[in-house]
Parts: C-alpha cells; sequence; structure tokens
C-alpha cells in the first residue's frame, strides 16, 4: 500500500477544489454514506469517501492519478444522501476536470469517449452515433465493444449512416468557441 | 464625588491587546476620578481587597472596574464594594474583554476604545445614587413540571427536604421514557424496577400532590410567587373512586387505537390503563377513538366498572396553585426517522425504532419480552442496528449527537444475543461515544463477549428481497460497500425536544435554543439554573441526556430549590421603574405595555389616576419607560439621564451646530 506523507499536504490543491466545486471539504466527517450508496464502488480503486479523504489530507497526485474519478457515472446517489450536504459528484467532476488539465487519463477509454463524443456534438450540433462510434474504436482500438448491439441498433434505425444535423449548429459552435478561447471555468 | 478606576489585565486575556496601564492614567483626567490604577486580576482576593482597600484609603464614593462582562462578575464587585462601606449599587463595571480584547487585534484602537468604555462607565457612575433592596416572603411550594425520571427525582429531593411539591405530568402515568425502556446501560439492571419503587414514593410521599393527564395553562408572578394554572384534561374516569381494576379495560369493544406507550407496535382499548407499574393506576378513556364518545353509544365500561366511577360527561378542570420555584423537567422526544428515504419511509414493517425494539424485548409489552418482528412474527436471526439516525446530520437540522444512543444500541445487542442466542447484530456507527464510567467496557463487551458486529459506515438503503431486507452501507475500514441481509432493522433514533416545549417555555420565559432545548443559565457553572429567577432545569429538556446524568440533574435543581426556599425572605432588585406623580397623568399606557403586570393604577390624595409599580414583580425590563409619554417613569440605576450620559461621554455633544 501506498504511505502518504501527512506533512507534504498540497494546500493549493486542497483550495482549487474548494474553489472550483463551491463545497466545503472540511465539513465531510468521512460516515461513508457516499461510498454506501455508489453503484461503481466494485469497480473503484479509491472509494468515494477515500477520494474525499485523500482530498481533505491534500494528496494531490493520488486522487488526480486514481481510476475512481474517470468511472463516476455522476448519479448523484453520494450527494443525495450526504448528511452534510457536500455536493460530492461536483467534487467527482471538478477532480476530473483537473486530472484532464494535468495531462492524466488513468482510464484512457472514458476520456476518449467523452472527447469522441464532444467532437461530434462540436461538429453536428448533437451526437452523430455511427461517427462517434467509428472514431471511439479508432482511438481506443476497443473494436469489438458492444459490437453485439450492432444488428438490433441498426434495425430500429438507431444507427443512420448519414449525421442528422439540427437548426443552430451555428450555436452550439460557438460553446465550443467560448471553451476554447478559456472560458471553461467563467 | 471621588471615583476610584481599576483596570484589569485578566492575566493576558485584556493585557495582551489593551495597553491597560495607558488606559490607567488616561481614565485620571476624567471628572471627579480621584485614583487609578491596573491590576493583574480585579477578581481575585488580592484584587478585591486593593479595590476595598483604595476605597478606605483615598475616601472614595464611587468605583470603576475595567475587566469581564457583568455577566460574569458585577455581583463579585458589587459584593466588595460593600464590603468597603459603599452602597452596592455605586459600582460601574466596563466590559473591555469581551468587547475589546477577544475582538479586536489592534493594540492602539483597542486601548483607545477600552479607555471611552471606561470614560461612560464613569460619566454613568457620576449619576449613580444608592439603591436598597426590598425583602418579600416567598411560597414554600415547588411546582416541577414532567414526570419522568429526572422530574421524579427532583419532587423527591424537593418532597424529602420539607417542601410541599405539585407534580404536573402531561400522560397518564409518570414514568416518562425510562418507564418504557427494558434494561438499562451498562448494568443491564431492569428499568422498571429500578424506577418503580420511585414512582410508588412520588404516590405516598405527604408532601407531593401529583396530577396526570395534565397540563400548565399559565404562569404568572416571579420568584418565590409565581400564580400557576393547571389544566386537568378529563379522563372520563373519577379517579377518586377507580381502583385500577381494570375490568373495563378488559370489556372495552372499541380496541382499534395505536398503543402509544408500546410505540404503536400494537393496539389499545379506548379505556386503557398503560402499563402494569403505571402511577397513578388508573384507567382514563381515549376520547379519540372511546365509541360512547364518538357516536353516543356503548357505555360498556360503565356497565362493567364495579364502582361506578365512569363519568361520561367529565369536563376538563382548571387548578391554581401559587408556587415559590418551578422545575422544568419536561425531557425529549424521538426523532421522527421518516423523513429519511434510504430507511425506506415506513414501506417495511420490519424498520423499527430503538424505542420500539425496547418494547419488543420488554417482558411488560406486547410480545411478552420475546423478539418478534412485526411482520410476520418470525424470530429474527440477522438484527441490524443503524446509529446516528437524526443524530450528527445537518441535513436533517440535527447536527448535534445524542449522546446515548451508542450506548443503548450496545445494551440491544447484548439483550438481542440474549433472547436469541444463534442471532447475529449488526451494528452501523460512524464512532463509538461511550464516555462515562463503565461506559467503553460495555460497548467492549457488547463486540467481544457477544459477538455483535460493528461496521463503521453509514447505510445508504434498504431493499426487500424475499422475506429479508437488504442493508447497503459502507465499511470505511474497509474502504468499500457492504451487504447484509438483515431479518429485522433497528434505527437508533435521535433525541429532539420536547413537543410543545417551546410554547412551555414561552409561558415560563425561559428561552428555547434553536433545536428547542432549554437554555441554561451558564453552559459550565449553571447548568441548572436558567435566565429567569426560581425557574430550574433538570434532564434532558435542557439537551439530551441519559438516565445518570438526568437524575444528577434533578437532584441538582431540586438542592437549588431547597436553597432557593430555605430563605426565609428573598431582596428584590432594586433596579426597578419608578413613577414621577408629578409628572404622570394617569394614561396608563405603562400598564398596557408591562409585560410582567408590574404597573397599576392608583389615586393620589385629590383623586387622579396615577401609575405606581410593584417592586416586587417589575424585572427591569424598561418597556413602560420608552412607552411613557410623559417621561415619568424611569427606570432606576438606568434612568434616560445615565444613558444619556453615557452617550455624551462616546459623542461630545457639538455645541454650535452647522448647517450650511
Amino acid at each position: 500500500m501506498q504511505i502518504f506523507d501527512l506533512a507534504a499536504a498540497d494546500h493549493a490543491f486542497i483550495a482549487e477544489v474548494q474553489a472550483r466545486s463551491h463545497q466545503d471539504i472540511k465539513t465531510c466527517y468521512q460516515c461513508g454514506n457516499c461510498t454506501a450508496g455508489c453503484p461503481y464502488t466494485f469497480a473503484y480503486d479509491y472509494s468515494v469517501s477515500q477520494i474525499m479523504r485523500l482530498i481533505q489530507t491534500g494528496q494531490k497526485d493520488a486522487v488526480l492519478k486514481s481510476r475512481s474519478i474517470w468511472l463516476c457515472g455522476s448519479c448523484q446517489s453520494c450527494t443525495t444522501r450526504c448528511p452534510n450536504n457536500i455536493d460530492v459528484a461536483l467534487i467527482m467532476d471538478v477532480c476530473r476536470h483537473m486530472a484532464r488539465e494535468a495531462g492524466y487519463a488513468t482510464e484512457r477509454a472514458v476520456k476518449v469517449f467523452a472527447d469522441s463524443f464532444l467532437n461530434s456534438v462540436s461538429r453536428y450540433g448533437r451526437a452523430f452515433e455511427l461517427g462517434l462510434m467509428t472514431e471511439y474504436m479508432a482511438r481506443s482500438g476497443r473494436i469489438f465493444t458492444d459490437v453485439d448491439l450492432a444488428p438490433s441498433a441498426l434495425m430500429r434505425n438507431k444507427l443512420p449512416f448519414k449525421p442528422h444535423r439540427i437548426q443552430g449548429r451555428d450555436q452550439v459552435a460557438r460553446i465550443f468557441e467560448r471553451f476554447r478561447k478559456g472560458g471553461a471555468h467563467a | 464625588m471621588r471615583i476610584g478606576v481599576f483596570i484589569c489585565h485578566c492575566g493576558s486575556n485584556i493585557a495582551g491587546t489593551v495597553d491597560c496601564p495607558s488606559v490607567a492614567a488616561t481614565a485620571l483626567t476624567y471628572p471627579d476620578v480621584v485614583f487609578s490604577t491596573d491590576t493583574m486580576y480585579a477578581c481575585s482576593e488580592p484584587g478585591q481587597d486593593a479595590i476595598i482597600q483604595a476605597v478606605k484609603e483615598k475616601n472614595l464614593d464611587g468605583v470603576v472596574v475595567a475587566s469581564c462582562t457583568p455577566r460574569m462578575h458585577e455581583q463579585t464587585f458589587r459584593r466588595a464594594v460593600e464590603r468597603a462601606g459603599l452602597n452596592r449599587y455605586m459600582f460601574e463595571m466596563a466590559n473591555i474583554r469581551e468587547h475589546v480584547s477577544w475582538i479586536g487585534k489592534t493594540k492602539d484602537l483597542n486601548t483607545n476604545k477600552a479607555a471611552e468604555l471606561v470614560r461612560m462607565a464613569v460619566e454613568k457612575l457620576r449619576r449613580n445614587r444608592p439603591l436598597f433592596a426590598k425583602r418579600f416572603e416567598t411560597v414554600k411550594r415547588v411546582l416541577v413540571i414532567g414526570g419522568g425520571v429526572a422530574g421524579i427525582q427532583a419532587a423527591l429531593d424537593c418532597a424529602d427536604g420539607g417542601q410541599e411539591v405539585v407534580l404536573v405530568e402531561r400522560e397518564q402515568s409518570i414514568g416518562g421514557k425510562m418507564a418504557k425502556l427494558d434494561k438499562t446501560f451498562p448494568t443491564v439492571d431492569c428499568s422498571s424496577c429500578v424506577l418503580g419503587p420511585k414512582m410508588v414514593d412520588i404516590a405516598q410521599h405527604p408532601n407531593i400532590t401529583l396530577y396526570t393527564c395534565s397540563e400548565v395553562e399559565s404562569v404568572g408572578g416571579y420568584v418565590g410567587n409565581f400564580q400557576v394554572t393547571i389544566r386537568k384534561k378529563a379522563t372520563y374516569v373519577d379517579w377518586s373512586k377507580c381502583t385500577g381494576c381494570g375490568l373495563c379495560v378488559e370489556k372495552c369493544p372499541s380496541r382499534k387505537h395505536p398503543d402509544t406507550f408500546n410505540e404503536g407496535l400494537c393496539t389499545a382499548p379506548s379505556i386503557n390503563i398503560p402499563f402494569p407499574q403505571a402511577i397513578p393506576k388508573k384507567a382514563a378513556i381515549n376520547a379519540a377513538s372511546c365509541i360512547m364518545l364518538t357516536k353516543g353509544k356503548c357505555g360498556v365500561c360503565a356497565k362493567v366498572c364495579p364502582v361506578k366511577c365512569i363519568d361520561f360527561e367529565q369536563k376538563d378542570e382548571l387548578v391554581t396553585v401559587d408556587v415559590g420555584a418551578v422545575v422544568v423537567a419536561t425531557g425529549y422526544d424521538l426523532f421522527d426517522w421518516h423523513k429519511y428515504p434510504q430507511y425506506g419511509e415506513g414501506r417495511y414493517k420490519d424498520v423499527i425504532t430503538s424505542m420500539q425494539y425496547e418494547r419488543l424485548l420488554s417482558a411488560s409489552g406486547p410480545t411478552g419480552g420475546h423478539i418478534k418482528r412485526p411482520s410476520d412474527g418470525k424470530e429474527p436471526k440477522n438484527v441490524v442496528f443503524i446509529q446516528c439516525v437524526g443524530s450528527r446530520d445537518r441535513s436533517v437540522n440535527r447536527p448535534y449527537c445524542s449522546g446515548f444512543c451508542c450506548m443503548y444500541t450496545a445494551k440491544q445487542a447484548i439483550l438481542t444475543k440474549d433472547h436469541v442466542p444463534d442471532s447475529q447484530s449488526f451494528v452501523f456507527y460512524m464512532d463509538i461515544r461511550s464516555p462515562g464510567k463503565m461506559y467503553d467496557e460495555f460497548t467492549r463487551r457488547a463486540m467481544e463477549e457477544y459477538g455483535a458486529q460493528y461496521v463503521r459506515g453509514r447505510v445508504s438503503m434498504i431493499y426487500p428481497q424475499d422475506d429479508k431486507l437488504i442493508v447497503r452501507g459502507a465499511d470505511t475500514l474497509a474502504g468499500t460497500q457492504v451487504e447484509v441481509p438483515a431479518d429485522l432493522v433497528v434505527l437508533a433514533v435521535g433525541a429532539e425536544s420536547a413537543r410543545g416545549a417551546v410554547q412551555l417555555g414561552e409561558k415560563l420565559r425561559v428561552a428555547p435554543d434553536q433545536y428547542g432545548f432549554f437554555v441554561e443559565s451558564h453552559p459550565k457553572l449553571k447548568p441548572v439554573e436558567t435566565n429567569t429567577a426560581g425557574v430550574f432545569l433538570a434532564g434532558a429538556c435542557q439537551g439530551p441526556k441519559d438516565i445518570p446524568a438526568s437524575v444528577g440533574q434533578g437532584s441538582a435543581a431540586a438542592s437549588k430549590v431547597l436553597g432557593l426556599l430555605s430563605k426565609k425572605e428573598l431582596e428584590s432588585d432594586p433596579a426597578v421603574s419608578r413613577v414621577n406623580p408629578g409628572r404622570c397623568v394617569g394614561c396608563g399606557k405603562c400598564v398596557q405595555t408591562c409585560p410582567f403586570g408590574a404597573i397599576k393604577m392608583i389615586e393620589d390624595r385629590f383623586g387622579n389616576p396615577k401609575a405606581e409599580v410593584i417592586d416586587t414583580v417589575c424585572q427591569g425590563c424598561g418597556i413602560c419607560t420608552v412607552t411613557c409619554p410623559q417621561g415619568a417613569i424611569q427606570l432606576e440605576h438606568f434612568t434616560d439621564n445615565q444613558i444619556l450620559a453615557e452617550v455624551n461621554a462616546l459623542c461630545p455633544p457639538k455645541m454650535f451646530a452647522n448647517f450650511e
């Protein structure tokens, strides 16, 4: 097991998580209600309450390199159950953003999927399923993921070969433009 | 006038951020100040002696001490000044600790502010005049509100001390929450066996008058002379005749309403005696479910009663008593756990409260002391206890620790093993709080001897599967999720203030805190006193408490009452309102506005109406002085001139205003 140096707590990291999430990390008293309700605990390397604890002790690397922050499905169970009214799911989001900015992607496939999805939306104004699928497969190398679903999806016309374009595509494009100019946290 | 000023360092509490010698030097420049010094601890014995010595040597006739809040030491210094031969009201206090040194960091600003506060005190003292307390007699009788274990203890101790006691209980029997418990921690002795004899003592003590099914309707008067009206609610049974034989209870055909004594686990007849050891052991009719009282026909109880004590025409009765002191022992209520969606909000019958479990364990309970789960009456094997339900939880506005749940949960885990030897208890906890004699050893016994599995974490959902309830929680020590297929789930519900406590507090002028618990006069040094003289607190109405602490407080409150009533006469505070008859026009506005009924209208010798203050009733709040259109009524020791002198000391009036 990894040994954490408590004296080497990264206070700037704690402050940044708090500022970006508008949550007070200190109010967490480690009751474990978030972990108790989380449907992904079985897949996590650190449980949600452990992620909260690592943030409290300023263990930036451990948090940003963890798999858990990428596997979180933002279902909000943790937020709903927290007795201290902490928006835990939002903190997981913030950590994922910070990990991405720091160049970490411990669950690379999750990042690739998110990128492929956003590329598709920025191009067409909405998701183009087949294009998204192709990009994800190509970049992740996971060619046969969910391939068994393809026939029935095709039969129901859920995988059209041409993208649907939407009205106001330029407005969606402007959102992405604003983000690229650095307005992400504004 | 010759005034002496004493600037206290309070160790480094004040001197740390205030230049005390400089404040003392500045004070010498104020009018009438002839002596000024700084002192390490003004409240210490040498500190007080120095004040007395200075009064005598410098021939002072007034003293200002600049130190802590008057709430802390005003009485101390008044007594010191009195020992020096001055009137105790020729003293003023400037608060340069709570109002200056503890809240400001900049030394020169603090020093300046301290000097200004001393100046205000000096200006007020220059206008003080000697005041003398009046004496009045006290009524040698005590009202105890609430017949739980704290109230019982207070009543017995007061009665043994020779005072008459009136004990008022809202429910049909005294005993409170403790009467519902099966066993008590950490000794696991039978609750009703230790409480029962005390309840009998209440019934048999010659000094105690007991009113059950009764509530305090109104309270008037003041310390030593309260007038209390008690509403005796109609029980539809003449208790002077009822023998408690229970024949009516057996024959009553209306048996459908939930049994509140058994926490709704079973139903009760409409005429009932709540439990075998009830004091008084008298039957009472529940008017809401009685067929005779709701539909006008039945009357079976009246037919079977051998002494003919049923009276369907009975009405509420008001009783008035004069008492010298009041002990409030109204206890607590249990948190309503239905606010939590994760525990099923009441959808699952086998999720019960700790108090319901207590009734299941009790030999006088609905199952005769056999643990049978409510849904199908089966004996549970896996029992899950969930702690901190409605405690330490900001999301339901209960951030406080209820204090006793850790201990009673350990007790219930032990009793579960005793009742069902092949059972397994699981306790979900956050922290185990067991400070107390033999308490931590007790929780260890639950784990080590009785094999209770303690799981550190909370529960986030309960769902049914076959005839089990799946409890999903966290084990934060293992860092993961855990599941238990439970037969029964017991919620360790926390304590909250008793229903109606806030309304009672209004009648008694005792302030509740933000959660409805009554506020004591000082958290450490006056734990059973309130800010209303003559009203004392005992037990969980002041905050969650276990039995030993409640009993201790009951005795503590009784000792305060006995101390108060042992004095033949009490002194009234002379800082009361005084009417200037020359100015009074008899408009009566002060009479209407006084919250204490302390002003009455009289006629002077020419037959003109005039207001007059009843010294012993006036609490010195000053509302009348601001109401009086003539400025005819003044609060002694806080006259308009004194307060304006303080204001002028702080903001010197400009002689010539320039409005250009």
